[in-house]
């Protein structure tokens, strides 16, 4: 962080046209992450003056696991929302494949990697065939899902034979929302993940500016990065607090399993969609399909694999959820989770109208999502004014990617 | 000089409407060969058939003196012709760069070599002396009308292409960035391009252009040096097909 002050004044004027540039972008409309890391830091903020139960080590790591699996049922819908589509079967995708995983489990009793791939497995064959009636029969993707939405939530009840309750007892699905990893360890992985990211950009700075090109200055990679050591060390930190009523009898600290799972997922879907040609194929269909398929790519393929993509996580999602909950009911990715996978990718800042959306967009909703339904639980409020809340908070959020979206139509940048 | 490009005997026909007649039209490296017509004389069924959008019933199809088969677009892509159509298909969301690489992107293995396509985008822009910009990583939505057809048009010649078939790019512009264009349409062919311009302004095409075809009711009524002819004998043969001696006696080519 040093280096920030110390910086010549070449480079400090290089971190203010970065800081003007995002200002106009802002101003044209493009409002990016700042909607939800603002909620997010009004929220917190409230809850914690409000209830200082919501600042303690437990609650804090019952957030993660808490929103783990809207999260990432939300990196899924975040690809078919790039398309300008919807999946409204999301939610219940999750479900009939965490009924699937349950039933590996239990009545065929395999094992829990057999189980896991069965359920993906699963979603990946739900997606292909959602894909393909929107993109070759052209039905519009909001009846073909809610038609889906419908059918798999039968298909759950058909699976727990009609509303029975089957419940998981392999140690390692359970392990991934109920167990922790040790202090050192998440110490460890969080050191190796700044490294890597300040290499990372380091060395792409350096072959850019070998080449003659803009590249970022090295005061604005610090600022990133020291930005990332100090937020990922707090949350680390706070994590490793001993969080246990009785730490003589069982001692609870740590960074709980699911967090690295999400991270390796976010780091995965982004490099897929940054990096790739896949990923910028997918934004040309969202922003101008008929543009894409003159420069020859196949719209009806992009489509199919952004459906595969978001079932699959949807899969993933409910493998989460079945651990949380330890069990598979006809509720499981019922009721509110496909609302709040939808709100938490919009409230992030992916648009309803496709063509912009980022993964990490669903981090940050699905954190604000999360410390919704957390926060008003701890203050005793019941569900029903949670839900109200939630979905004022969905209309806020498209409501402002409706207004950013005028905005820049009335600058002319569109 | 042989033309880089050389249609004969051109006929095209949609279920009973014969759309083109007969119809020859050639197009030469270096220079700006303007194609002019009234609304349905057949200028963009010309234009797609030369693109492997539509294909011809019957006439020949020749580039570079070797007689060649266009039948998709891929095809006329490979021999090096590029059509920029009126509505540019750009994508909004992408920035300039991306957008003149779409679905022609640079791979090291599975990652996109942005660096080289940054690099080869500012050389292009720079051979076409676009100064306009102010990045290049700008999205396309931030971009004026002229600037997005700057886009268009380096997208178009980014790939080495020996003829660009321009539809109407002024239709839109306001006075100073039809300027503009028409400089850079101009530029094209002084760099050796084959450049064929869509048009209704006799202006433009005046100001640009070395030829002029004249299409009237789907046969091309003259094809001439823009030096020898007026600008009202133009507009004659776009709106009666001929004009003094040039142009169509009783509907054929004199």
């Amino acid at each position: 962080m040093t280096t920030t002050l110390k910086a010549p004044r070449a480079e400090s004027r290089s971190i203010g046209s970065n800081v003007r540039g995002y200002a106009e972008r802002v101003r044209g409309g493009d409002m990016g992450a700042l909607p939800a890391v603002f909620g997010l830091v009004v929220l917190c903020t409230v809850f914690s003056i409000l209830k200082p139960a919501f600042l303690t080590s437990g609650n804090f790591a019952n957030l993660f696991t808490q929103g783990a699996a809207v999260t990432v049922i939300a990196m899924g819908l975040v690809f078919v929302l790039l398309l300008g589509e919807i999946d409204l079967s999301a939610g219940f995708a999750s479900g009939v494949c965490a009924a699937v995983l349950a039933i590996m489990l239990t009545d065929q009793g395999l094992p829990w990697y057999a189980a896991v791939g069965a359920a993906i497995l699963t979603g990946v064959v739900i997606g292909t065939v959602i894909g393909t009636l929107v993109a070759k029969l052209g039905i519009p993707s909001f009846v073909v899902t809610l038609a889906a939405f419908l059918g798999f939530q039968g298909l759950v009840l058909l699976l727990v034979k009609g509303g029975t309750n089957i419940s998981i007892r392999d140690e390692t699905i359970l392990a991934i929302s109920n167990k922790y990893l040790p202090p050192a360890l998440g110490w460890g992985l969080l050191a190796a993940g700044v490294v890597g990211y300040a290499a990372l950009q380091l060395l792409r700075a350096r072959k850019r500016t070998g080449r003659g090109l803009a590249a970022d200055p090295v005061s604005l990679i610090a600022v990133r990065v020291g930005a990332l050591a100090v937020l990922g060390g707090l949350a680390v930190y706070f994590l490793n607090l001993e969080r246990s009523r009785n730490a003589a009898v069982v001692s609870l600290k740590g960074v709980p399993v699911v967090v690295p799972i999400i991270v390796v997922l976010l780091l995965v879907l982004t490099f897929v969609l940054r990096r790739t040609g896949f990923g910028r194929h997918l934004y040309a269909v969202g922003g101008n399909a008929e543009a894409a398929r003159r420069a020859g790519i196949n719209v009806d393929r992009m489509k199919i694999s952004a459906f595969m993509i978001c079932s699959t996580l949807a899969a993933v999602g409910g493998v989460i959820a079945a651990s949380r909950a330890s069990s598979v009911d006809p509720n499981t990715g019922g009721s509110n989770v496909l609302l709040y996978a939808v709100g938490a990718a919009v409230i992030g800042g992916t648009s309803l109208f496709g063509g912009k959306g980022r993964v990490l967009d669903a981090v940050l909703g699905g954190a604000v999502v999360a410390v919704i339904e957390n926060g008003m639980g701890l203050m005793g409020y019941s569900s029903g004014v949670k839900y109200i809340v939630t979905g004022s908070v969905l209309l806020l959020a498209a409501g402002v990617d409706a207004l950013s979206r005028k905005r820049a139509a009335a600058a002319g940048l569109r | 000089m042989t033309p880089v490009l050389e249609l004969r005997g051109i006929d095209k026909s949609f279920g009973p409407v014969q759309v083109l007649h007969d119809v020859s039209f050639s197009v030469y490296p270096g220079e700006v060969t303007a194609l002019v017509g009234d609304n349905g004389a057949g200028k963009s069924t010309l234009v797609k058939c030369v693109g492997g959008i539509h294909p011809i019933d019957s006439g020949s199809y020749f580039f570079e003196g070797k007689p060649v088969q266009v039948h998709s677009p891929r095809d006329a892509a490979a021999l090096g012709i590029e059509i920029v159509y009126q509505d540019l298909a750009l994508c909004d969301n992408l920035d300039i760069v991306q957008n003149m690489f779409l679905g022609r992107e640079h791979k090291r293995g599975l990652v996109l070599d942005e660096d080289t396509m940054e690099e080869m985008a500012a050389k292009t822009l720079q051979s076409l002396s676009v100064k306009t910009v102010k990045s290049i990583r700008q999205h396309v939505s931030s971009l004026s009308g002229g600037q997005r057809q700057t886009v268009a048009i380096a997208k178009a010649v980014l790939w080495n292409s020996k003829v660009v078939i321009l539809d109407e790019p002024t239709a839109a512009l306001g006075v100073a960035q039809t300027a503009q264009v028409l400089e850079l349409v101009r530029r094209l062919a002084d760099q050796g391009l084959a450049v064929v311009l869509i048009s209704h302004n006799m202006n433009d095409v005046f100001a640009v252009s070395d030829r002029i075809a004249a299409l009237y009711l789907g046969r091309m009524a003259a094809q001439v040096k823009t030096s020898e002819v007026t600008h009202a004998q133009v507009v004659e043969l776009i709106t009666s097909g001929r004009s003094g001696d040039l142009g169509l006696t009783n509907g054929v080519p004199a």
